[in-house]
């Protein structure tokens, strides 16, 4: 971490921090009202209780008796609250959903976390350590899994987190709104250095981005990678075209209707692809034999990273 | 003959099955326990006055907030008022003579201990690192310390919740003394009948919960680690289904206690008794339908996560009738300001910041950006130490007189009480304010911006701390021999429990007493409890 940006965050004690995201714009207006509607309630609860101790304390000359049934007050009290929540539950679920639908154009960079440290992969194969380079102002779609333990991945100054599970892909979906470097944490407990996995991304000018991306040692891309542990790791010996084993064919894959053998179907993702990469048997295609050998130990999360990615831009053949 | 006087020897303790010497036996238990569970906070928050890791290293560290969890909610929170207060309390509130099956109510006892001791040893052995929470896979595959040990002792203290869920049910359906309805109950009896439901519905799942995680750890069963083809967000979903009913096993009776003491201290009936008894029960079965909202950036999907979020502002409901309730007996009452009643008030401001700013967590699009931090740390303290140990420290003031039959130093009570309250405000507050920072939770080491807010916080936690201490002086100290004595009902409050001596007899009541008019039946125009000389505060002066 360069002194620089710590000089940048370390200006403590404002509420809101860096707002850096397209969506940490709609969190801290919502935030802001929610601490307006709660400060007004909180403190009119405290005043009251306050009001209340001081007039009708004991000794003082004030009318005192007791109080009947007011159930239009209570019945008041309880719907008001109602609506109100209803409200805010209506603006908060509005907003979270949109966490859940990155734009097509959205720039993949692939993640595996692992007890303590974050490995990330550009679509060029470009590779990086607990850093993130990305574009000002272009939508970028994290594709992440763990090899271990469940981790978080975390940017506060954009508002957002999710948990990376082992197992499965979780995605997240971000706009940079703000050049500068800002920090990354792991915000799921995940063991010793839990504290320490820690790094920053860096949001660069799109012109300079793409020349960060292009230096570097040369390399085949990721997709390019994919194709080749495709052809490697035999899925080609049926998957091919020209092949005589009777397999699905994988042309454009991802975001089509698949249709199961039980009668299920489901849009094909990241993590049906890795499903049946992994557990051939767990979604198997409708018109097709269960043949297919499951791959668990052979493909590395980074492979199957590749695989999808080869898959995602169709064959380079 | 008090039942303090009915056999001095270490059996008659140890062998008892009277309700109020278990309970007594439980409240020795629970505070060794929080003392110890508050001392693995100290050397948290000391670390953290600092942002390198320069006290502890980061496996002491990790062993140190996860001991300070599963102590505190396991072996202090969630016996401390029904296992305490409740105990001692249900069968004088109904008028009652001991509970339904006394003899389980002492293997209740023996359980929770059997369990506590097995955390502890495996605490002596070096301690688990998992957290309270247990997340797998890393509990079950990655962690190198003593998970299975906990475990085990968790799964036998939650008998002892369950078998106390039981008796407390049971007592309350069939022990009431002729006469006294459903709606003449006082709330704290409401309070601790929603609590056992949900002792006795929820604890089992947590039993094969810890069950499964223990078979994982040793045999790898394949439940919870998808490298076993298991599913490590079945355990979050089976572990929440337990635990987010256990925030509620833990404030319910919190809010029994305070509805007590805020009528009896403003000399009113308690407003809106009925909406207070059914705000119970409503927070007791919505609170089973919320767990997910700890899990909405776990991978759960956008549908549940929706549901889970609205029912969740739907949980707050009651709980805020319940708060507009607790203030509006304040209106036309006869305000007196002893310990019990600082204690009472503050519950009710610190549980509705705890609650509002859970109705933050409560919104998706903030829940992600909040959880797992501060000021998750945050909000929970404010609902169980702000709310819950401030209504327990109120029960413990007021009832003192009748358990012990003697009466504290009220000056020095009510000094303790406003430390308490101020050193817990600096301590939790600054970390709402770190958790909007974004600072992690679970942190044994932190970036350099977040210090200024932890070192407020770690100095609040010494004032907490000497909060706490006081009052163990002044207990001890009014129980020595020519101590003040308290007299049957010192506060002239209403209830049951006050009409027979203090300390009671051991069968409780000379004969079975007949149930009040009304519930609360107090008058703010006719105070019995008057003080010439000052308009606030009273004299607690002894009524023999």
């Amino acid at each position: 971490m360069n002194g620089d940006a710590d000089a940048r965050l370390s200006s403590s004690f404002r509420l809101l921090e860096q707002s850096a995201s397209t969506i940490a714009q709609r969190t801290d207006l919502l935030f802001t009202a929610m601490l307006v509607l709660c400060g007004v309630m909180a403190l009119g609860v405290c005043l009251t209780i306050l009001v209340f101790a001081v007039r009708y304390r004991h000794g003082a000359k004030v009318e005192r008796g007791n109080i009947g049934r007011h159930l239009g007050l209570e019945i008041g009290w309880t719907l008001v609250p109602l609506v109100l929540f209803i409200g805010l539950f209506t603006w908060a679920a509005h907003d979270f959903t949109q966490l859940y639908r990155p734009p097509a154009n959205a720039l993949p960079v692939y993640v595996v976390a692992k007890q303590w440290m974050w490995k990330l992969q550009h679509r060029n194969g470009r590779r990086e350590i607990n850093e993130l380079h990305v574009p000002l102002g272009q939508p970028v779609r994290l594709v992440m899994t763990s090899q271990d333990a469940i981790h978080s991945f975390y940017v506060p100054a954009f508002r957002l987190k999710q948990d990376v599970v082992p197992g499965r892909y979780t995605g997240l979906w971000f706009t940079a709104t703000q050049l500068g470097e800002f920090r990354l944490f792991c915000a799921e407990y995940c063991g010793s250095e839990h504290s320490q996995m820690m790094g920053r991304i860096v949001v660069m000018q799109p012109a300079e981005y793409a020349r960060w991306l292009g230096s570097g040692a040369e390399q085949p891309s990721l997709a390019q990678y994919g194709f080749a542990r495709f052809r490697e790791l035999g899925c080609s010996g049926c998957h091919a075209a020209g092949s005589t084993v009777h397999a699905p064919s994988l042309r454009g894959l991802l975001g089509r209707t698949v249709h199961l053998q039980d009668g299920r179907s489901l849009v094909a993702d990241e993590n049906y692809v890795r499903d049946s990469i992994l557990l051939p048997r767990k979604d198997v295609v409708a018109g097709f034999e269960p043949v297919m050998p499951s791959f668990t130990g052979q493909a590395s999360e980074e492979d199957i990273q590749a695989l999808i990615a080869y898959l995602r831009e169709g064959a380079i053949e | 003959m008090s039942y303090l006087e009915d056999g001095l020897t270490l059996r008659s303790w140890f062998f008892t099955t009277d309700h109020k010497r278990i309970a007594i036996l439980y409240a020795i238990a629970i505070t060794g326990f929080f003392f110890i569970g508050g001392a693995a906070a100290t050397l948290i928050r000391l670390e953290l006055a600092t942002p390198a890791g320069d006290l502890v290293s980061h496996d002491t560290y990790n062993r140190l907030f996860t001991a300070h969890g599963v102590i505190m909610v396991w072996l202090f929170l969630i016996p401390s008022i029904p296992s305490v207060l409740g105990n001692f309390l249900i069968p004088l509130m109904i008028g009652a003579r001991d509970l339904a099956f006394p003899r389980l109510n002492l293997l209740s006892w023996y359980l929770y201990i059997a369990g506590g001791l097995i955390i502890l040893a495996s605490l002596f052995l070096g301690g688990v690192d998992t957290g309270w929470t247990f997340y797998t896979p890393y509990s079950t595959m990655f962690s190198n310390s003593w998970v299975a040990v906990t475990l085990t002792g968790v799964f036998v203290t939650g008998f002892s919740s369950i078998l106390t869920g039981l008796n407390f049910i049971v007592t309350v359906h069939t022990l009431r003394t002729p006469g006294m309805g459903w709606f003449k109950l006082p709330l704290f009896v409401w309070a601790i009948y929603a609590t056992s439901v949900i002792l006795v519905l929820a604890t089992p799942v947590l039993a094969i919960t810890t069950l499964l995680v223990i078979a994982e750890r040793l045999w790898q069963i394949g439940v919870f680690d998808p490298a076993y083809g298991g599913d490590p967000l079945l355990f979050q979903h089976l572990f929440w289904f337990y635990s987010h009913p256990a925030v509620y096993i833990m404030v319910l009776p919190a809010m029994g206690v305070a509805s007590e003491i805020i009528p009896c201290f403003a000399r009113q009936r308690i407003f809106g008794y009925r909406f207070m008894a059914y705000a119970i029960l409503g927070i007791a079965s919505i609170g089973f339908l919320v767990w997910g909202h700890h899990m909405f950036v776990s991978g759960q999907s956008v549908a549940a996560s929706m549901v889970f979020s609205l029912l969740s502002f739907m949980v707050a409901i009651p709980s805020s009738i319940k708060v507009f309730n607790w203030t509006a007996t304040l209106y036309r009452g006869s305000i007196h300001f002893d310990a019990p009643m600082l204690y009472a008030l503050g519950f009710v401001g610190l549980f509705t910041v705890g609650g509002l700013t859970g109705l933050v967590l409560a919104s998706l699009s903030l829940d992600v950006h909040l959880t797992d931090t501060y000021f998750v740390v945050s909000h929970f303290h404010y609902i169980m130490v702000g709310g819950s140990v401030m209504a327990y420290f109120g029960g413990l003031h007021f009832w003192w007189p009748k358990i012990t039959g003697r009466m504290y130093a009220d000056t020095w009570a009510r000094i303790a009480a406003v430390l308490i309250f101020l050193g817990f405000n600096l301590t939790f507050f600054p970390q709402y304010l770190l958790g909007v920072q974004g600072m992690p939770r679970r942190y044994h080491t932190y970036p350099p911006e977040f210090q200024v807010l932890n070192l407020l916080s770690s100095s609040g936690a010494v004032v907490l701390a000497v909060g706490y201490l006081l009052p163990l002086f002044y207990f001890a100290w009014s129980l020595r021999p020519g101590g003040r004595i308290a007299g049957a009902n010192p506060f002239h409050a209403t209830g049951l429990e006050w009409t027979t001596p203090s300390p009671p007899p051991k069968d409780n009541f000379e004969q079975l007493p007949e149930p009040p008019q009304e519930v609360y039946g107090y008058d703010p125009a006719k105070d019995p409890r008057h003080d010439p000389a000052r308009g606030g505060a009273m004299a607690a002066e002894p009524v023999r």
